[in-house]
């Protein structure tokens, strides 16, 4: 009896596993192959193995130069948003502000418009009010970003912000927090999770887009991003490669920074990542 | 006005939350030192009033005062008050430790400057500069393992909270209130989420803590053990109004009502009557009391189970002058056994030590001053703000019940067009009429359900008086029926209510002859 249990067990998990294939086929399509791509023309050139790409991309300091402007734009657009995004998330979650979660939808809303359009639209409001991608194309690039972006803080923020527990404020007061210190003290330790979050959800795509910085500097500001599609539109695909790695292990640094901020903080529901 | 050593003074508090009166009106003075109790069911407004104390809530009326000094609207980080929260409120991120110490990090202390010498520094008017400074991280290390070491916790100090027990969490949420020595020390419900056993310690130990501290306690409970335990002075709260004051012993032996008896322990209550001088009539039998209420004044009396003295008897006597039952209950209590005996309509609760069997015929006695009698909250439903609508029908908070209208005046009748007319033919319009209805308790029926009477309402507490309940029925409207039941309801249960018009007595406010119609 129990064998035969055991034995339905395992036929059903074989059974089950079929539908795992589709899901398998697609991360090594698409991302496992894809990778292995990047790295092999990394690290050769004209098939042969090679380091010229990762010996050019360390000498110039015109590439270097790039990844570091496109960080400070990154950091920039991420402290920008969370400027903005913090207080608002706070007014949002809050009922004694906000009752319905039409307000909520609206400001998330420019995330379901197409990206590019929204691009678009950005350059030429801006245009209209004055602010000329030509003329201060670093200012019209931030404007873009943290307009793009602005979205992925707010969400993060407002789901960690319904669940603050305000008893912890109310203690805090009680034992002597002014409003200021309650603030420093038991409401931002709380958002945590939703401030990494919301760092990651900016910082990351903001460090590899190349189409915001496009369309509103006018091909003024080149980001990393950029940088990298203009080499591989040179064909230079052994270095593009090499900046594209270098790009996925600032991205995995990062995330593997919000793991360990995450580790012992249960649930994490909250988390997007 | 103030008592000489009274330290907290609450002056006709009222708090309107969601356009609720959670608190209304009420006066406290709590001495220094004391352990105080707060005790009602939920939502009688003990929590708010703690809340007010603290200064989380600021009362829509009324006025605090912290030792003659006027705190009302003072926030809660000027407070010398700390509050033991009811799910604890620890910091999840900081350590047992930092928990502990948050409030004495956030402490400044006012500090005499002295120069290198040790000479006092002074200002321009030559008086000493004193500054505000942190306490040193010295002076927080021994007032943390000072205050641990009070609640048993010496070796957890760097431990996260989440690895604690609830007990343990519950002492690392009193170290980190009365590390601060308080004024005030409140309490919030502190010990409910703690099992029966833990409970227990914690009361005795809470008590202790008073002793040796020497601060004022502010308990808020619904358990009426905990408060009977602990406190120097209860205060019963009932609908957002204190019902009653007084030492332990007081509120036991003496309640105010029936309502307070009945929280407060477990009791038999009784509608009575004054019989004679002394003497009081219920259970069908005449007791001897010590009470002395006027002569067949209704009255409600309230026996203690324990109190009650059994006495077998051999066969069913007809004799007038003693008081017999039947047991028809019979339940193991440990120390005790308790009996619920069947005295013709009613039966009384009984606590026993002595082993008896259903069905045995008990002779009840009760001692002269066990019997406690009280005045009676209520014979009959006033509604003082009732008024006469269109349709001849009598509101009371809105709600239209159909009505005699005629009892206004002798012999009158109505006429097709809902005019009263009176025998002598004067024709009256009572429309707006203003009147005071009355209702007896046992003339208003409880329907189960909403909309099947004429009103609905919620059951919000019900008195069990030995032969039936009184149940008190709150209206959508906030209007409060009493009603007198042989029927067994729940509380919070949904009702209708239904008034047959001939049960409803109505008096006309001023006189009739302004609504004469000429």
């Amino acid at each position: 009896m129990k064998s035969n249990k055991k034995k339905e067990a395992k036929k059903t998990r074989r059974f089950f596993s079929v539908f795992g294939i589709p899901y398998a086929v697609f991360l090594i399509l698409f991302i496992i192959i894809p990778i292995l791509i990047i790295v092999y023309y990394a690290f050769t050139e004209n098939g042969q193995f090679s380091i010229s790409a990762a010996a050019s991309f360390f000498t110039s300091w015109a590439k270097w130069k790039v990844l570091l402007i496109s960080m400070f734009v990154a950091l920039q657009t991420t402290i920008i948003c969370l400027l903005i995004g913090y207080p608002l998330a706070y007014f949002l979650a809050n009922k004694k502000f906000n009752k319905n979660t039409v307000l909520v939808t609206l400001f998330i809303a420019p995330m379901w418009i197409n990206f590019v359009l929204r691009t678009g639209a950005t350059r030429d409001l801006l245009t209209w009010i004055g602010v000329k991608g030509g003329r201060m194309p670093y200012f019209a690039t931030l404007v873009g970003m943290v307009y793009n972006y602005l979205p992925f803080v707010i969400l993060p923020l407002y789901s960690t912000m319904l669940k603050l527990d305000k008893s912890l404020m109310e203690a805090a007061s009680d034992l002597g927090a002014n409003p200021f210190q309650v603030f420093i003290k038991a409401l931002a330790p709380q958002t945590i999770p939703g401030i990494v979050s919301a760092t990651l959800m900016t910082f990351m795509p903001t460090m590899s887009s190349y189409v915001i910085s496009d369309v509103l500097s006018e091909n003024m500001i080149t980001l990393f991003g950029n940088y990298i599609n203009t080499e591989f539109g040179l064909g230079s695909w052994n270095t593009a490669s090499f900046m594209a790695m270098i790009m996925l292990l600032i991205v995995g640094i990062s995330l593997f920074i919000n793991l360990k901020f995450n580790k012992d903080k249960e649930g994490g529901r909250t988390q997007l990542w | 006005m103030e008592k000489e050593n009274c330290i907290i003074s609450l002056q006709g508090v009222s708090k309107i939350f969601d356009g609720q009166t959670v608190v209304d009106n009420i006066s406290l003075d709590i001495t220094k030192g004391e352990f105080v109790t707060i005790l009602g069911p939920s939502g009688c407004g003990k929590t708010m009033t703690l809340r007010m104390i603290a200064g989380f809530e600021i009362p829509s009326e009324g006025k605090i005062l912290l030792n003659g000094e006027d705190i009302t609207k003072i926030p809660p980080y000027k407070r010398p008050i700390n509050t033991v929260f009811q799910r604890y409120a620890l910091f999840p991120y900081l350590d047992v430790y930092d928990n502990v110490a948050f409030g004495l990090k956030l402490k400044k202390i006012p500090v005499p400057q002295v120069d290198k010498k040790g000479n006092p520094i002074l200002d321009k008017n030559g008086e000493q500069v004193i500054k505000m400074k942190h306490l040193s991280p010295k002076d927080i290390d021994q007032k943390v393992a000072r205050a641990l070491r009070i609640v048993d916790l010496e070796e957890l100090e760097d431990r996260d909270i989440s690895t604690l027990s609830g007990g343990q969490q519950q002492r690392v949420a009193i170290a980190r209130a009365i590390v601060n020595e308080p004024e005030i020390l409140l309490l919030d419900e502190p010990l409910g989420a703690l099992d029966l056993k833990m409970r227990k310690e914690m009361q005795l130990e809470l008590k202790d803590m008073h002793k040796k501290l020497g601060i004022t306690f502010i308990y808020v409970t619904h358990d009426q053990e905990e408060a009977l335990t602990m406190s120097d002075t209860i205060v019963v709260m009932k609908g957002g109004n204190i019902e009653q004051v007084g030492s332990p012993m007081d509120i036991y032996n003496e309640p105010r009502n029936a309502y307070v008896a009945n929280f407060i322990g477990e009791s038999n209550i009784y509608g009575g009557t004054m019989t004679a001088k002394l003497k009081v009539r219920f259970l069908n039998h005449v007791f001897d009391c010590v009470d002395d209420f006027p002569v067949n004044e209704k009255v409600d009396v309230v026996v203690r189970p324990e109190d009650v003295i059994l006495t077998k008897i051999e066969g069913k006597k007809d004799q007038k002058d003693i008081c017999q039952g039947v047991i028809t209950e019979k339940i193991f209590k440990g120390v005790h056994f308790e009996y619920l005996v069947e005295v013709g309509k009613s039966e009384i609760t009984v606590q026993d030590t002595r082993n008896r069997e259903i069905g045995d015929i008990v002779k009840i006695d009760i001692e002269p001053d066990n019997i406690h009698i009280m005045k009676v909250d209520l014979t009959v439903n006033t509604f003082l703000d009732a008024w006469i609508d269109k349709e001849n029908r009598v509101r009371i908070s809105e709600q239209p019940f159909d009505v005699d209208v005629t009892q206004l005046l002798p012999n009158s009748t109505l006429d097709e067009e809902g005019y009263l007319i009176a025998a002598n033919g004067k024709k009256y319009d009572l429309n707006d009429a203003d009147v005071i209805a009355e209702v007896g308790l046992s003339n208003i029926e409880i329907i189960d359900g909403y909309d099947n009477g004429q009103c609905n309402g919620v059951i919000v507490s019900i008195i069990y008086k030995g032969d039936h309940y009184q149940i008190m029925v709150r209206t959508d409207e906030e209007e409060e029926f009493v009603v007198d039941t042989m029927y067994s309801w729940n509380e919070n249960d949904l009702v209708s209510i239904s008034i047959k018009p001939e049960d409803i007595k109505l008096t006309i406010k001023g006189d009739i002859a302004k609504y004469e119609v000429q």
